[in-house]
């Protein structure tokens, strides 16, 4: 079998979204993005009780329904078909997008395009090429207690995305405390400091994380 | 003071001019005021601006709008899944300002509070930003955005009573509740009404002074963009 010689480095993307769950806490309003972020939901901890915030309006978002309980009143921000829990509260877009930018919601996490060593992110919009328009990402950025940006750490023609500056359009200014690549995880612990390589991901070594990064970062 | 009418193009009968300013309710394809959409198409009113979080996609929503041209300006946050308005947009036929989502819907709350313009951190730093004011509080810095004031809003609900107190369900309140704030006059429609009475007054999402027209869009036909499903367990 093939299979059994491939060789295991780096994160896959499930286990990208397994380690975002390591910095959920017990009690955190989380706002998941869409793609690799959404993943994250199948690894909260059983016995820890978090709550996540969909910004169409509502908090406590449920599984996927099962077939018979399809409801198209009843979506997620990626306009996915949704369940809802117990606890479950819905509410306007106004109302969601205070709790937003009134830092309520303690984490938020969202996929990358490029983030910048002073932790200016851009993640959506490649002009000439994608002209989706931002949606609720410049809000959460701009609101949320902390941002956890997951991305590949380097794009598909083998260009590093945490880089000096970004070169696409801003999402946001100096505010990503955290990046998790396939290959390692930065954080910093405060906007205005340098991040710092603080963790590797299996068969991964500094070399190859200094080789594909172009952003300046403590080790 | 009737506020029902029999049907969207009567609801819709002297307020459409061309060149008028539209804020629109729904997300996605949730909660989109459809039966006012289809009137308003038909009408054939042009050069409209329309405020709404999305465009539709290639054949519902305000997507049937963009095809046949009746737009000049979206404000939105969001405009994937729509090839036509893609393709009107590259091509210097559609203008577009993108708007953060959280700023539109403030945008629209403050235009129907009679606030016109509010000071947000989202957008610092970005395009966003271009030919905003600036303004500086507790040593972060803050842009400013301005309230929308609508010609006309149109919104879909679930129940209303005869007055127009109005109700909504689960996700599909959305841009409804601010969009129907913000506009001069706002029409909308819903799946049911109900006798004056009916309803909880604890529980009334959009209070009746919001609502000057209203019809019963019923019955709906509600599309859903991407539908996801779980297996049930085998026992």
């Amino acid at each position: 079998m093939m299979a059994t010689q491939v060789e295991t480095r780096g994160w896959t993307r499930e286990q990208m979204a397994q380690r975002a769950a390591k910095e959920l806490r017990d009690g955190f309003y989380v706002n998941l993005g869409i793609g690799i972020p959404t993943l994250v939901a199948n690894y909260v901890p059983k016995a820890m009780t978090v709550t996540l915030q969909s910004e169409n309006g509502m908090l406590g978002i449920g599984p996927f329904p099962y077939e018979d309980e399809v409801d198209p009143d009843l979506i997620n921000a990626g306009k996915q078909t949704i369940s809802e829990l117990p606890q479950s509260s819905y509410f306007d877009s106004a109302q969601s997008f205070a709790m937003i930018r009134g830092g309520h919601v303690d984490l938020a996490v969202l996929g990358g395009m490029e983030v910048s060593q002073d932790g200016d992110l851009a993640n959506w919009m490649v002009p000439g090429k994608m002209i989706k328009g931002m949606g609720g990402a410049m809000d959460l950025v701009a609101g949320v207690q902390k941002i956890i940006v997951v991305m590949e750490h380097v794009s598909k023609n083998g260009d590093p995305k945490f880089i000096p500056e970004c070169t696409l359009p801003l999402t946001g200014k100096n505010v990503v405390d955290m990046i998790i690549t396939d290959l390692a995880v930065f954080q910093r612990e405060e906007h205005g400091h340098p991040f710092k390589l603080i963790e590797l991901a299996p068969g991964v070594t500094r070399d190859e994380v200094r080789e594909k990064t172009t952003a300046r970062y403590v080790e | 003071m009737q506020k029902i009418y029999p049907n969207a193009e009567a609801a819709l009968e002297g307020l459409l001019r061309d060149g008028m300013t539209i804020a629109a309710g729904g997300f996605g394809l949730c909660g989109i005021p459809e039966r006012l959409i289809d009137a308003i198409q038909a009408s054939g009113v042009k050069d409209l601006t329309i405020a709404s979080n999305n465009a539709g996609i290639d054949n519902e929503g305000l997507g049937k709008l963009l095809r046949t041209r009746q737009v000049k300006k979206m404000i939105s946050s969001y405009v994937g899944e729509n090839k036509e308005f893609e393709r009107q947009f590259l091509a210097g036929e559609l203008e577009v300002e993108f708007c953060p989502q959280g700023t539109l819907a403030e945008r629209m709350r403050a235009g129907g509070a009679g606030i016109p313009g509010f000071y947000t951190k989202t957008g610092v730093g970005t395009q966003v930003a271009e030919g905003k004011e600036v303004k500086s509080f507790d040593g972060e810095d803050y842009i400013l955005e301005r309230g929308i004031r609508a010609d006309l809003s149109v919104i879909k609900g679930w129940k209303a009573d005869e007055s127009g107190n109005l109700m909504f369900r689960k996700t599909a309140r959305n841009f409804n509740l601010p969009a129907a704030t913000c506009g001069k006059m706002c029409v909308a429609e819903v799946e049911e009404i109900v006798p004056v009475g009916s309803l909880d007054p604890d529980c009334i999402h959009l209070p009746s002074i919001y609502v000057n027209r209203l019809i019963l869009g019923a019955p709906y036909d509600k599309k859903i963009e991407f539908k996801t499903v779980r297996e049930r367990e085998t026992a």
